[in-house]
């Protein structure tokens, strides 16, 4: 797989996600910008929504996030979240 | 409707369809944070078993949903011993575990694990999330420390205060071997599991699909 396949794999994994956990419709989420705001931004996204999306993604995309990986500011956006699955990823 | 069952630690309540007939499913929950998610899944699940001429029962674990007993005394043993005893009273023939339930099915019963989810997983998730709230607030506290806490005093997680027996059990806790349960996937049903949703939310599809599953096994 390509980095670019890999990267835009990535990207629709998370946006897939967040949809589930925020129960929006497909259309909503792809308008999310890197811009978006998140954590302390969506007010349904508590601490506990915010690690089941944590853990959703591991299980999705194979990988392991470390507690002292997980800040305000890498959950703050989704492009912030987005880049920092992509680097996870390799 | 609602039913007392004898547990242990003294009487607990249960959600029953009984019509006294011969197929008898037990229903654990999930737990802590999750259960608020499923519970209107598990009972729409349980509403079509009843339709499709199956009785159903879904006890509340002792320090869970109604149960006065403190969760703090409960562990991985009490709660296996409390699932053993509400299958025992119900007369079960069947088990449907739902996510961590799956860890206190009583092993002879057969049925299914829907989103069967290990202890040591449940665990790492809600340590996830203390951590991550309490970064929001200011206090930077890490996995390690907490569960050292936890092994030592037991440790409030996501408003549920576990004791020491119960996080030393749950680290250590895999998914236990079931010959008699067949796994149902989250994909098996379609769309998203509900625990994954911020707000809790109700799908009718799903509750059809894992209801159409165990109807169709149970009286072939």
């Amino acid at each position: 797989m390509s980095s670019h396949a890999a990267a835009s794999d990535t990207d629709s994994v998370l946006r897939g996600v967040l949809q589930d956990v925020l129960g929006l419709a497909a259309d909503r989420v792809a308008a999310f910008t890197p811009e978006t705001g998140l954590f302390g931004h969506l007010p349904e996204l508590d601490s506990m929504a915010v690690a089941g999306l944590l853990t959703e993604v591991e299980d999705r995309l194979g990988i392991v996030i470390e507690d002292d990986e997980v800040d305000g500011e890498m959950l703050e956006t989704y492009g912030a979240l987005l880049t920092f699955v992509q680097a996870k990823r390799g | 409707m609602i039913a007392a069952w004898p547990s242990p630690a003294g009487e607990e309540y249960a959600l029953a369809f009984d019509k006294h007939r011969s197929r008898r499913v037990l229903v654990l929950p999930a737990w802590f944070d999750e259960s608020n998610k499923l519970r209107h899944f598990a009972v729409e699940v349980m509403r079509r078993l009843d339709g499709a001429g199956v009785d159903s029962f879904l006890p509340d674990l002792p320090g869970c949903n109604e149960s006065l007993a403190p969760l703090e005394a409960q562990t991985l043993a009490s709660w296996r011993a409390e699932a053993a005893e509400a299958s025992a009273y119900f007369s079960a023939t069947h088990v449907l575990a739902v996510r961590a339930g799956a860890m206190v099915a009583p092993e002879a019963l057969p049925g299914w694990r829907y989103a069967p989810l290990a202890g040591s997983s449940q665990l790492r998730g809600l340590l996830c999330a203390r951590v991550l709230s309490s970064r929001e607030a200011g206090r930077d506290e890490n996995r390690e420390a907490l569960l050292a806490e936890g092994r030592d005093r037991g440790l409030e997680l996501g408003g549920y205060r576990l004791g020491a027996a119960m996080i030393g059990d749950l680290e250590a806790a895999d998914l236990p071997q079931a010959a008699q349960q067949r796994d149902v996937a989250q994909g098996d049903l379609g769309g998203a599991g509900l625990w994954l949703r911020a707000e809790p939310d109700h799908d009718s599809r799903q509750a059809d699909a894992l209801a159409a599953i165990i109807a169709v096994e149970l009286l072939a």
